[in-house]
């Protein structure tokens, strides 16, 4: 196109040729070797694939056993405290509501979350650090990138989706890699359907309890992992029809090309891996967790305290869902939590437990036995779960990210798209399934 | 007021860019390649805990920072990372317009010594823009495994500035790329990088292109880098114009207020 343009940035390339050749001695051509046939292997078009669902299963895998322990010695510490509190409570003569307020309701649903997330956190985010650290996402991204060329758009949104394993909002804003604004926008709308790590509890203790436990304990772990694998593998399916959806509709375009080089391999900083991946991310998002989870425990609690009638407001609003909720495989109150959970997904289920227990506060809930128990006395089954979890996947995307979306965009117009495109397809895809496994 | 209406103009180019300048505090701007360890060179020198991650393309805004160095305060900028400063994708827009507008007492740019050819692409281009350039070669421990060498030298020589090797994961070098910044900052070390030469036809249009930028833009006449400036002319980047234009104007009110904190 411009002739001036071409030769100046020839003139820059044959310079820095000239440069490096001077200066560089006894390079070997064969250097690369190893890392090739790596390469070639964690690339290829037969095992490139399995070989990363494996890698994501045994991280899960490594999670859902890791978790169990440490959870349960947490529960038993975090409610050992309470009650210490509570006598303390009682001995200062402090008021009843005040002591509700506090220690029922902001304390119980801090501690739980603390419980039920940290253990896997601290368990997750160190092993996705390290594939990350290693130098695998950019091979993620490499083998993904077929599927999103035949989606009209490019591998580098696979990366934006790895980033989303962490928080939607920091897979959002990592679409900036991206630079096709059409490609970009689509990479936004969609980073939803890869459950971040505020979902990730959920998905991995509805697995444990409802699916794992159908069959024989030995392999209950395995299976809890496969369901895991397997809702990943929905989100991720979802995330190339979406895009392949809207780039031939709304956001028409071609596939731009893709030059993203494959970094040599490294070996971990495993000490920095760790201490990163806890302070950063485990802490920051614990942290996120628990100051939007404690006005949100107190509001629960009057909520389901505040008595129309002979009925709670709480469960006169589930009674109200109800209908529409079962069609799509829920109740009224995992609708009402879901939408309650709105600001952060870490809060869904202890909200929904709340609003289950809603005499006063939560149980304790200290193993996930006892939350299993809570929940299948409340008309769960297997098929309760699965809805639980295909709903959480793909529901709409939470507070935070959606202030990240009207920021990255810069448009409205996209965010209010960005919430009700995947609110419809989780309705429509839950009553499907549902309807099915009723049907047979 | 020469001189402290040339330097309230760098402050309102460096406040564009965010930078607090009630501090004087030297600017030092970090650049590079994707994935050569811009990051981890910035977290060593700061003690800052900006994520690092094995892939290209993870810094995407500006991060910022502050490191003593012999009780001296320097302030690190760590741009995205680019292959060039070429085109115009928004990583390279906000390298290069830092670089050209903020004015960064010193550039470091961190290159990957295991591709010194595509690395040296941008050092080139740096070169170009601003003088105050040090080069850091950066995963030295992976040269010594993949068994060759570099001629660093030769490397001085050939582009005209310091080159530091360094395996920033492990600390090495951090400590020398802090002397050369002192030096460079108190004036103990000149530094004037070998300028690229371009085939005729483009020399030939520099030449005649300097003097008419100098007259179009004589009240930035302190500001900018003319032959660099006439090279994105001959591209035909005009965004770079556009941004230009923005900052004259900008400067123009300046310099007829006085009521601005640069001349207080």
């Amino acid at each position: 196109m411009n002739s001036y343009r071409d030769q100046i940035v020839k003139d820059i390339y044959n310079k820095a040729e000239e440069i490096a050749n001077k200066n560089v001695k006894n390079k070997q051509l064969d250097r690369y070797k190893w890392e090739d046939k790596i390469d070639d292997i964690l690339t290829s078009k037969l095992l490139g694939f399995p070989i990363m669902l494996l890698l994501l299963g045994a991280i899960f895998w490594i999670t859902i056993v890791g978790a169990n322990y440490p959870s349960a010695l947490l529960a038993d510490l975090l409610f050992w405290i309470e009650g210490q509190v509570t006598k303390l409570f009682f001995a200062l003569n402090s008021p009843a509501w005040l002591h509700g307020i506090l220690i029922l309701g902001v304390y119980k649903t801090m501690a739980w979350v603390i419980s039920v997330m940290l253990p896997p956190m601290a368990i997750f985010f160190p092993l996705f650090t390290l594939l990350e650290d290693v130098g695998y996402l950019p091979r993620v991204a490499f083998n993904l990138d077929n599927f999103f060329k035949r989606a009209g758009t490019n591998g580098k949104q696979s990366l934006a989706m790895s980033m989303g394993f962490g928080c939607n909002a920091a897979g959002i804003i990592s679409t900036r890699i991206i630079e096709s604004p059409r490609e970009r926008l689509i990479a936004i709308i969609t980073n939803n359907f890869v459950p971040c790590n505020g979902r990730f509890p959920t998905l991995i203790v509805l697995a444990t309890i409802f699916m794992g436990g159908v069959f024989d304990h030995h392999f209950s772990t395995l299976i809890a992992t496969a369901v895991v694998v397997g809702i990943v593998l929905v989100g991720i399916i979802i995330t190339l029809l979406v895009s392949w959806v809207l780039s031939r509709t709304l956001l028409k375009g071609v596939p731009s090309s893709f030059t993203l080089e494959l970094p040599p391999y490294r070996k971990p900083q495993l000490g920095k891996v760790l201490i990163r991946s806890f302070l950063d991310r485990t802490l920051f998002v614990l942290w996120r967790a628990i100051i939007v989870a404690a006005p949100a425990g107190v509001f629960v609690l009057v909520f389901a305290n505040t008595d129309i009638g002979d009925l709670s407001l709480i469960t006169i609003t589930a009674n109200f869902l109800d209908p529409f909720a079962t069609l799509i495989g829920l109740d009224g109150f995992i609708l009402l939590a879901f939408i309650l959970g709105l600001p952060a997904n870490e809060i869904v289920i202890p909200i929904l437990v709340m609003s289950y227990l809603a005499t006063g506060a939560m149980l304790e809930p200290d193993s996930t036995e006892a939350l299993g128990n809570i929940l299948i006395s409340n008309g769960w089954t297997w098929v309760t779960a699965l809805a639980t979890m295909l709903f959480s996947l793909l529901h709409f995307p939470c507070g935070t990210t959606l202030l990240t979306i009207k920021k990255e965009t810069n448009n409205l117009n996209w965010t209010i798209f960005a919430a009700l495109m995947p609110l419809l397809i989780a309705i429509l895809l839950n009553f499907i399934v549902v309807q099915l496994i009723y049907l047979f | 007021m020469g001189l402290t209406s040339q330097s309230s103009g760098i402050n309102v180019l460096r406040e564009s860019f965010n930078l607090n300048t009630e501090k004087k505090n030297p600017i030092i701007a970090l650049a590079g390649n994707p994935n050569t360890g811009k990051s981890t060179v910035f977290n060593e020198l700061t003690g800052l805990k900006q994520h690092t991650g094995n892939w290209p393309g993870k810094t995407v805004t500006r991060a910022q920072g502050y490191y003593l160095y012999h009780n001296n305060k320097y302030t690190v900028v760590d741009l995205p990372g680019t292959y060039s400063l070429l085109s115009n994708s928004t990583e390279e827009k906000i390298s290069r317009d830092f670089i050209c507008f903020a004015k960064p007492d010193v550039t470091l740019i961190v290159t990957d010594a295991t591709n010194l050819e595509r690395n040296l692409n941008l050092v080139i281009q740096i070169t170009e823009l601003t003088d105050n350039v040090i080069m850091c070669l950066n995963f030295m421990d992976e040269v010594k495994k993949k068994n060759f060498s570099i001629d660093i030298k030769g490397l001085i020589k050939d582009l005209g500035i310091p080159v530091v090797p360094t395996i920033a994961r492990e600390d090495k070098g951090i400590n020398e790329l802090e002397q050369y910044i002192e030096d460079i900052i108190n004036n103990n070390i000149i530094i004037k990088p070998e300028k690229i030469s371009y085939s005729k036809k483009i020399e030939d249009r520099i030449t005649k292109l300097i003097p008419a930028l100098k007259k179009q833009y004589v009240e930035l006449v302190n500001y900018l880098n003319f032959r660099w400036l006439a090279l994105r002319y001959l591209e035909g980047d005009n965004k770079i114009f556009e941004t230009i234009d923005k900052l004259k104007q900008n400067l123009i009110i300046q310099n007829n207020n006085p009521d601005v904190k640069g001349e207080l």
